[in-house]
């Protein structure tokens, strides 16, 4: 009869994989470890954690889609999340000044010359990755100011220009120039500049349009919700109707909303053509807009613009009615009626897609049926040599974190390009295990289970809200809140470390475990047979399953579910031989600069 | 001691009972004891046991001496009714209660001390008495409040931690109870859940006096090489002779074995104790059967474990001595003390 192996914990994925957060973000950001600092009141450490992975921390700390939060552990055993985003921004708030801190403008560079196109998250992340390394990076930017879609599509009420342009300062204080109002027109008389290596990230900078009747015979009043908010960001816009109707519920469809309300809409109305679960935008966006009074009404499915004379009155809608079958998904949609709405003016959020109106076909890069380019996911090299893409424009519209983590690695393959090194010899991750043990019951975390719940973010009240378009809504984390929301985390990067020789099968590792996530058992055939003896059967996140050696005594197993461990440490508490042990998992995801590390090891 | 409690976490996939509890509503105060005792097991084995049977916590009751083992009463059902007593005189303690309220369900920890020393003459008339109890002796060998000098269940030979020989001869709970008309007689290990926790079960449901040895390492003072009662000695000679299982009378018998290694054992209240056994020749319903084979056992250093003794059919304390069913609390007052005039009648009847 087999057994099932022995888990490989060296396996440098294993344990980051518990660190649900760290393993959800893109870049990986480190989340349990800068908690710790802010605990301990190291707000600028924590700052400096954040920015070695995600670059931004004050911008995402406001405005990052937050894939860590829905795969929080906390949410296994309470409704909500810990607010690790706002936590983010505490760090950036409080910090001090870390300009000494960062790499400085190297003394000489290496001759190597990099162009980067677009002046966004992506492009900021390969310069930041690359500028100290002694690289020439050059943004080319059409706009006049900096920031890409940071900038031109979300509002400085979620985002405020200083902090915006405090962290883009940090880049490019480190040597690289910014060409402002330099639009590249020719992706083929780029290439014959001679840089060594051109990084593409433009976004996806073209907003769907809704060709439906009626579309074309308003002459004012129809917008693309991002050039809208770009138009408003550049003070090209300054007011809007009374009546608005923003089409689409994704997280854009909420700023456009919102900006509207800033500029003088009387009502703002956001028609979605299905329920409610079936929205994109994030929760906490649409909870922030119904704040402002939106209403957002569900299966409404546009229909036709309303004119007369040239003036857009209003837009029609079907009535829409679904099936939903058990596991949420529709089986079939049928048109139930007909309204209309009256209108001064009808925001197009749907959707958008990149576009490269000046990379000439013969310019060496493919693109697919669909005019997307065909770059490598490992690489993000296009199909040619030394042109790399990355952000919005290479696979499509993600968000700013995904861009900063396609900007770490491109960095690190035009690095290997500029060294004749090849693209795929690139430095593995890693993970290191400290022990946090300092005594008896004595561990260098908090361990005790704070039952506290999630900190309520507090808003500007709504009478100042609207006065100005950028006055910032969320007003960060009081003192007390800080001090309440770090203790809700749990530590995941504290690992279980079990060495089997030193156990005596006494069980009070598994007696102690207020999730009873731990057993000792006969080995079985597979790891559902072993599941079999938790109390917790299965595992809904899908989570590992930790299988030891043969235990000394019995040669039976010890078997520990990491879906729903706590990180407690109550069982490295109650060993008697110390055979469990707390050990922080120090998790190393390699950039650029430590590419140059591992080949002088070499 | 640890250095937080532990915490009550209401986890999302957490099973709950027939009653909808949780595992964790039957947990009690946080272990004072020392990281490791085979105790601490037990408790967890007590608390599933009641929570897999779906018992009220306040309908329980527990009860204890002095000693380590006498303190886990604290640990689990922290809703039920409960009392440290006199030093090894839980029996009595408990005898009293039970005939106050005979529809509660009791459980009584001790230790080799408690049970074996000071309430050796109070544990023996239990049993004569057959109360209706669950008896659970945590044995370890030592008295580990003191710092680990032998108790009356050391075997010969085994090694102190401080280098002494014990040279005195055991007692052996099970062949006491044996002897003095236990009507069901087992023994287990702290370190075996799986069968430790049906043999409390079956104890449970079980109508009358249910003694469970259960072999309890001391982490602190007996745990060590040459020690006959260690985690490591216990694994090593331990030999499951007989496993037990509660059905529930709702519950049909599902499993088939094979003939002549299974056997079923009808109890008061409907349900049955399935008994699975390692050797077909021995008969767990026969006293001598049990008697020959503890001892053996025990001529071939064999830790023998499982329901080695029941009998479901002799009268506990409550039907022998006719006491009252209802709980007296829920008798009326008129009933309880008819007044003088029926005082004075039943004298009457004396004179």
């Amino acid at each position: 009869m087999g057994k099932v192996t022995p888990t490989d914990v060296t396996n440098p994925d294993y344990f980051h994989k518990v660190v649900d957060c760290q393993w959800a973000c893109p870049a990986h950001t480190p989340v349990p470890a800068y908690i710790r600092h802010i605990a301990n009141g190291e707000y600028t450490e924590a700052y400096l954690v954040n920015r070695a992975s995600n670059v931004f921390p004050g911008i995402l700390g406001r405005v990052c889609d937050r894939p860590c939060e829905p795969a929080c552990r906390r949410t296994r055993v309470e409704e909500k999340a810990v607010a690790i985003c706002r936590l983010k921004r505490v760090a950036a708030d409080h910090k001090d000044d870390i300009k000494d801190r960062l790499p400085k403008k190297p003394k000489k560079t290496n001759g190597k010359r990099i162009a980067l196109i677009g002046a966004g998250p992506a492009s900021f992340t390969v310069a930041n990755d690359l500028a100290p390394l002694g690289y020439e990076c050059t943004i080319f930017e059409k706009l006049s100011k900096p920031g890409g879609l940071m900038r031109s599509n979300i509002p400085a009420f979620r985002l405020p220009e200083d902090v915006l342009m405090e962290e883009l300062g940090y880049i490019l204080d480190m040597g690289v120039e910014l060409k402002l109002n330099s639009p590249v027109e020719s992706m083929s008389s780029l290439l014959n500049e001679g840089y060594d290596a051109v990084f593409v990230g433009t976004g996806a900078p073209k907003g769907k349009n809704l060709d439906l009747p009626g579309r074309w015979d308003a002459k004012e009043g129809i917008h693309i919700g991002i050039d809208w908010l770009e138009s408003v960001a550049f003070e090209h816009a300054d007011k809007i109707g009374k009546e608005v109707l923003i089409i689409g519920v994704g997280n854009t469809a909420m700023d456009c909303c919102r900006t509207s309300l800033r500029l003088g809409a009387g009502s703002v109305k956001v028609m979605a053509r299905k329920p409610r679960e079936f929205f994109k935008a994030s929760v906490w966006e649409l909870e922030d807009a119904e704040e402002e009074n939106v209403d957002i009404l569900v299966n409404h499915s546009p229909k036709a613009f309303i004119t007369e004379k040239g003036k857009l009155v209003g837009m029609s809608f079907d009535i829409m009615e679904y099936d939903i079958d058990e596991t949420g998904r529709i089986t079939d949609q049928r048109i139930t009626g007909e309204t209309t709405l009256p209108c001064t003016d009808v925001i197009l959020a749907i959707g958008q897609e990149n576009a490269f109106p000046w990379i000439e076909k013969d310019a060496g890069i493919e693109f697919d049926k669909w005019s997307v380019p065909i770059v490598d996911k490992v690489t993000f090299e296009s199909t040619k040599s030394g042109v790399f893409f990355g952000g919005d424009s290479a696979f499509g519209p993600k968000n700013i974190i995904w861009a900063v983590e396609h900007g770490h690695q491109a960095a690190i393959s035009i690095r290997n390009h500029c060294q004749g090194v090849e693209l795929t010899n690139r430095k593995p991750d890693e993970v290191e295990l400290k022990s946090t043990k300092m005594g008896m019951f004595e561990w260098r975390y908090s361990n005790a289970y704070d039952g506290s719940e999630r900190r309520k973010m507090e808003h500007i009240d709504l009478v100042d809200r609207f006065k100005k378009l950028d006055t910032e809504v969320e007003l960060g984390f009081s003192a007390e809140q800080i001090a309440t929301e770090v203790q809700r985390c749990l530590n995941c990067d504290i690992q279980t470390v079990f060495d089997a020789p030193k156990c005596t099968e006494c069980d009070a590792c598994v007696d102690i475990c207020p999730v009873e996530c731990l057993t000792i058992t006969p080995n079985a055939e597979s790891e559902d047979a072993l599941r079999a003896a938790l109390p917790s059967g299965e595992a809904p996140e899908g989570q590992a399953l930790y299988v030891s050696m043969d235990l000394p005594l019995t040669g039976r197993v010890m078997i520990k579910d990491e879906n729903i461990c706590v990180h407690c440490g109550l069982c490295a508490e109650r060993c008697p031989t110390a055979a469990w042990d707390m050990a922080e998992g120090i998790v190393t995801i390699p950039h650029a600069q430590d590419q140059d590390y591992a080949e002088a090891a070499e | 001691m640890t250095s937080f409690v532990k915490p009550r976490i209401d986890r999302k996939n957490a099973p709950v009972n027939s009653l909808g509890l949780k595992r964790q509503d039957y947990d009690g105060a946080m272990s004072t004891l020392c990281a490791g005792c085979g105790h601490d097991s037990v408790t967890a084995a007590m608390a599933t046991a009641f929570y897999e049977l779906a018992i009220e916590p306040h309908k329980a009751v527990k009860v204890s001496g002095i000693g380590c083992s006498s303190k886990t009463t604290a640990y689990f059902l922290k809703e039920a009714h409960g009392a440290n007593t006199v030093h090894g005189r839980m029996p009595s303690f408990a005898t009293g209660a039970m005939a106050a309220n005979a529809a509660l369900t009791y459980i009584g920890v001790s230790g080799d001390g408690d049970s074996l020393s000071i309430g050796i003459g109070q544990m023996i008339h239990a049993m004569r008495r057959n109360a209706n109890m669950v008896y659970v002796l945590e044995n370890n060998g030592v008295y580990g409040l003191t710092k680990g000098q032998f108790s009356a269940s050391a075997d010969i030979g085994s090694i102190a931690k401080k280098g002494t020989v014990n040279e005195q001869p055991p007692l052996d709970p099970c062949i006491m109870a044996l002897a003095a008309g236990a009507t069901f007689v087992a023994r287990s290990f702290s370190g075996d859940r799986k069968q430790l926790v049906p043999l409390i079960k079956a104890g449970l449901k079980h109508k009358g006096f249910a003694i469970i040895d259960v072999i309890s390492p001391c982490v602190s003072f007996n745990d060590h090489k040459g020690s006959t009662k260690s985690y490591a000695h216990t694994y090593k000679y331990y030999h499951k002779a007989v496993h037990a299982d509660y059905i529930p009378p709702t519950d049909e018998i599902m499993t088939s074995y094979d003939e002549g290694e299974t056997m079923s054992v009808e109890l008061h209240d409907g349900g049955k104790i399935l008994l699975k056994k390692l050797d077909p020749n021995y008969d767990p319903t026969s006293q001598a059967s049990a008697f020959s084979k503890i001892m053996e056992s025990k001529a071939s250093n064999e830790i023998l474990t499982g329901l080695l003794y029941i009998d479901d059919t002799k009268e506990d304390m409550a039907t022998q001595n006719n006491l009252e069913a209802r709980p007296l609390n829920q008798v009326p007052y008129t009933e309880l003390n008819p007044g003088p005039k029926a005082l004075k009648a039943l004298q009457a009847g004396w004179k």
